[in-house]
C-alpha cells in the first residue's frame, strides 16, 4: 500500500489478510491462492502488509470492548492515512467488524468477502474456470460461516462459485441460515471449550462427513429426533474420488480440518478454501 | 338492568382491572433496563411486525408445530370476536347481540366452532408432544423445571376447558331454541351433532347455557389474569418485542459509547467528550461496563423476557447446548425473567415462586449466593463462555428474542469490571495488546506469507 501511495496512485481495491491469512501455515495457501486470482484477472489491488493489525473481532466477542476500540481506531486511522474506500477480505470475521462495527468508531468502507469479490468476478467472465484441476462429479459441500451466514446474509455468493466449478454440490442439511457454527467463533478459537459431550466441530464434520457419504442413517443420529424433520435422504456416493468440504473463513477451515483430521478421514475428505478451489481450477497451483 | 347484570359487570371490571395491575408492574419492571438507540424506520418495524408477529413467518421453519401454533392462534383471534358478544349481551342483558348480521353471524359462529373444534385437536396433540415418555427434545433441558412444566400443561387444560365451555354453550343453546321451536341466529356445524348428548327438558338446558356461558367467559377473565404469571404471556408480549426488535444486521454488536469517548481522548488529548444531554432527574449515565444485573441490560432485552415462550428453538440449534455445554440461550431469557421479579416486582397473582422451592429454580450450590445478581446468581461464567456467538439462537427465536446481546453484556461485565476472562483469552488480549495479533506472531513476520509468491508488486 505505501508503495502506491509513493507513486502517488491509489488501487481499485484493498486486500484485507487478516491475521489467519498472515500466520496461519494452512490459510497463508489461502493468502497466496486469492492473490494469484487477483494478479491472473488483473486487478489493481495493494495490501497493508506490516501496517496491518488485529481489527478487534475476538477482543469484542470476547467482550473486550476497550480492546477491540484501541485495535478499531488504530486501523481507521491507517485507512484514511491511504484514502481506503474499498477492502476485500478472506475472513468473514475481519469483513463482518469492518463493515459493521467500524461506522460507529468512523469508519466508512465498503467491505466485500471473497466469496463476493469471485462470484463478481466468475459472473463478468474475468474468471472461467477452465485449464486447471476438474472438479466434474466430484462431491462438494459448503460449510456456511456463521459471520458470512446469518450475521450479513451472505449465502448464495459461495454456491454460486462452487456451482460455477460443475462439481456435485451437495448440502448438509443445517445449512444457510440454519448453518452449525465450526465452534471457533466468540473467541472460542483462543481457548479450550467448556466441558461437554463432545467438540462443536466433530458435530460439525460428523454431518459434513455424512453429508458427503450420502450417509441418511447417519445424519438422523447426529441432528436427534426432533419430529417433522424428515427431509430427502442424499443420494449413496458414487465414487471414489476424494470429497470436498468448502469453506469461506479461516476458523472454520481450522475446525473442519481437525474434525476431519480427528475422524482419520484425511485419505478421501479434503478440507479447501473457495479461493483455493477457484485458483486450482484455473490453473493458478503455484 | 338485573341482578345478574350488575354481577357480571363487577366481574369485568375485577378482570381487566386486575390484568392492568399487573401489566403495570410489569412495564415497571421492564423500564428499569438501561436506555437504547431506538432510530430505524418506522416501516420497516411494522414490516417485521406484520410478517413475524402477525404472520408467524418464523413459526413456519417447522410445519408440524407451525400448523398447530396457526390453530391455537386464529382461534384466539376469532374468539375474540365472540368476546366482545359475551360482554355486550352481559351487560345489557341482550342474548347474541351480533345476530342481526346475518350472513356474516354465520359465518363468525360457524368459523368459530370449527376452530374450536382443532383447538381442542392441537391442544391433545400439543400436550402428547410435551409429555409423552420422549416428549421433543426441547422441552427438556436443565431449566425446564417444575413451574415451567407446569406452567405449559396449565395453558393447555385452561384452552380445552375454554373449548369445552363455548361448545356446552352453544349447544345447550341449540337444543333450547329447537326444543321451543325458536329460531337462533348463527350457524353451529360442531354444536348440530352434539345435541343428542343433551337433555330435552328447558329448563336443564337453559341452565347448562347458562352454565357455559360464565364458565367461558370467567374462564377468560381468569387465563387473562393467569397470563402475567405465565409464558403464555407472548400471545401479548410477541407484537411489542418483534416491533422493537434489532433492525441492525446479526452480526453487528453494539458500540459503547462510553469507551470510545475515553480512547479517542487516549489518542487525541485535544478530543473533548460530549457532555450527555443532562435533563433534570435523569438518572445518571451508567457507571458499569456491561452487565451484572437485569438492570444493566438494555430494556429490550428486559422485554425479550417477557416475551418468551420457552419454546426452546433457540437451545435446540445452540451448538454450545447440542454439544452437552452448560449454556442454554433460552436459560438465559428465563434467568432475566425469574431475576427481575425477585428484585422488582412479582406482579403476579399466582405466583410461581410459591409452588415449592425447586419450581423455577434447583437449589444452586454451584452459584455465588454472596452476589446475588442475574450474573453469577443464575448465569454462571461458564455458560457464558460457552457462546460460539454464533446467533443460530437469534435466527431461530419466532418472536425475535436476542438472547446473544444479553450474553455479550455480561462477557463486558466480567472482562472490563472484573478481569475474570478464562486465562487462555487474556492471553489472547496481551497478544493483540503486543503483537497486533492474537497469536504470539512478530508483527515483523505479518508479510511472510508473500515470501513463497512470486508478486509484481509487495
Amino acid at each position: 500500500m505505501s508503495d502506491f501511495a509513493a507513486r502517488g496512485e491509489e488501487p481499485e481495491v484493498l486486500f484485507w489478510v487478516g491475521c489467519a491469512g498472515a500466520f496461519d501455515d494452512r490459510y497463508k495457501r489461502v493468502t497466496r491462492a486469492f492473490v494469484r486470482i487477483l494478479e491472473h484477472v488483473g486487478v489493481k489491488y495493494a495490501v497493508l502488509g506490516m501496517e496491518e493489525t488485529c481489527t478487534g473481532d475476538p477482543a469484542k466477542r470476547a467482550g473486550n470492548e476497550f480492546l477491540f476500540q484501541m485495535q478499531a481506531m488504530q486501523n481507521i486511522t491507517t485507512f484514511e492515512g491511504y484514502n481506503v474506500k474499498k477492502i476485500v477480505t478472506a475472513c468473514p470475521h475481519c469483513f463482518n467488524t469492518i463493515k459493521n462495527e467500524y461506522p460507529a468508531l468512523g469508519g466508512n468502507y465498503e467491505v466485500i468477502h471473497h466469496s463476493t469479490f469471485l462470484q463478481q468476478l466468475i459472473d463478468e467472465g474475468r474468471v472461467k474456470l477452465e485449464g486447471g484441476e476438474a472438479y466434474k462429479g466430484r462431491r462438494i459441500t459448503f460449510h456456511d460461516s456463521c459471520y458470512l451466514g446469518r450475521a450479513n446474509n451472505i449465502y448464495e455468493a459461495p454456491r454460486a462459485v462452487l456451482e460455477a466449478l460443475d462439481a456435485d454440490l451437495v448440502e448438509m442439511k443445517r445449512s444457510k441460515a440454519n448453518g452449525l457454527c465450526c465452534g471457533a467463533g466468540g473467541a472460542q478459537m483462543w481457548k479450550e471449550p467448556e466441558p461437554g459431550k463432545k467438540d462443536v466441530n466433530i458435530e460439525r464434520t460428523e454431518e459434513a462427513l455424512a453429508t458427503l457419504d450420502g450417509n441418511a442413517e447417519a445424519l438422523a443420529r447426529i441432528q436427534g429426533k426432533e419430529s417433522g424433520n424428515e427431509g430427502a435422504t442424499p443420494a449413496p456416493k458414487q465414487n471414489d474420488q476424494s470429497s470436498i468440504i468448502a469453506v469461506g473463513c479461516p476458523f472454520c477451515m481450522t475446525m473442519m480440518a481437525d474434525g476431519v483430521k480427528n475422524k482419520e478421514r484425511e485419505s478421501n475428505v479434503q478440507v479447501f478454501d473457495l479461493a483455493e478451489l477457484v485458483a486450482s481450477a484455473e490453473g493458478l497451483n503455484a | 338492568m338485573t341482578i345478574q347484570n350488575i354481577i357480571f359487570l363487577l366481574v369485568v371490571l375485577a378482570g381487566f382491572g386486575l390484568f392492568a395491575w399487573q401489566v403495570r408492574k410489569i412495564r415497571a419492571n421492564i423500564s428499569h433496563g438501561r436506555d437504547r438507540d431506538m432510530s430505524g424506520d418506522v416501516g420497516e418495524r411494522l414490516k417485521k411486525t406484520l410478517l413475524v408477529a402477525f404472520g408467524q413467518q418464523k413459526m413456519f421453519k417447522r410445519i408440524t408445530p407451525a400448523l398447530l401454533h396457526l390453530i391455537v392462534y386464529v382461534g384466539f383471534l376469532v374468539i375474540n370476536i365472540e368476546v366482545i358478544e359475551i360482554v355486550i349481551d352481559g351487560l345489557f342483558n341482550t342474548h347474541r347481540i351480533l345476530g342481526f348480521t346475518g350472513g356474516f353471524y354465520n359465518a363468525l359462529t360457524a368459523t368459530n366452532e370449527i376452530l374450536s373444534a382443532l383447538v381442542i385437536i392441537a391442544v391433545a396433540a400439543f400436550w402428547w408432544r410435551r409429555n409423552r415418555t420422549e416428549p421433543v427434545r426441547r422441552f427438556r433441558g436443565t431449566e425446564m423445571r417444575a413451574w415451567p412444566k407446569l406452567d405449559a400443561n396449565l395453558i393447555l387444560y385452561i384452552e380445552a376447558a375454554l373449548m369445552v365451555a363455548l361448545f356446552l354453550m352453544n349447544t345447550a343453546d341449540l337444543k333450547l331454541h329447537q326444543v321451543e321451536n325458536a329460531y337462533l341466529p348463527g350457524a353451529y356445524p360442531i354444536s348440530g351433532l352434539l345435541t343428542g348428548l343433551l337433555p330435552d327438558n328447558a329448563t336443564t338446558l337453559l341452565v347448562l347455557e347458562r352454565l357455559g356461558w360464565w364458565v367461558h367467559i370467567v374462564g377468560i377473565l381468569l387465563f387473562l389474569n393467569y397470563l402475567p404469571s405465565s409464558k403464555h404471556f407472548h400471545i401479548i408480549m410477541a407484537f411489542p418485542n418483534v416491533y422493537f426488535s434489532r433492525l441492525m444486521p446479526q452480526g453487528q454488536f453494539s458500540n459503547v459509547d462510553s469507551i470510545t469517548h475515553e480512547v479517542k481522548a487516549m489518542m487525541d488529548p485535544t478530543y473533548q467528550v460530549p457532555t450527555p444531554p443532562a435533563s433534570e432527574g435523569a438518572e445518571a449515565a451508567p457507571t458499569t461496563f456491561g452487565a451484572k444485573d437485569v438492570n444493566d441490560l438494555a430494556w429490550t432485552n428486559l422485554l425479550h423476557a417477557y416475551s418468551c415462550t420457552e419454546c426452546g428453538r433457540c437451545t435446540s440449534v445452540c451448538p454450545a447446548n447440542l454439544t452437552g455445554k452448560l449454556l442454554s440461550p433460552r436459560k438465559i431469557i428465563m434467568d432475566t425473567r425469574d431475576r427481575m421479579e425477585e428484585k422488582y416486582n412479582s406482579p403476579l397473582i399466582f405466583d410461581p415462586a410459591l409452588y415449592g422451592p425447586a419450581a423455577k429454580h434447583e437449589p444452586q450450590e454451584q452459584l455465588d449466593k454472596e452476589n446475588h445478581t442475574l450474573l453469577r446468581g443464575y448465569v454462571t461464567p461458564e455458560e457464558l463462555w460457552a457462546c460460539t456467538t454464533c446467533n443460530a439462537c437469534v435466527e431461530a427465536c419466532p418472536v425475535n428474542i436476542n438472547p446473544l446481546e444479553s450474553i455479550i453484556e455480561m462477557r463486558r461485565f466480567l472482562v472490563l469490571e472484573e478481569s475474570a476472562a478464562p486465562n487462555s483469552l487474556n492471553v489472547m488480549f496481551s497478544n493483540i495488546e503486543n503483537n497486533g495479533a492474537p497469536w504470539a506472531f512478530s508483527p515483523s513476520d505479518r508479510f511472510n506469507w508473500a515470501d513463497e509468491l512470486y508478486v509484481a508488486e509487495k
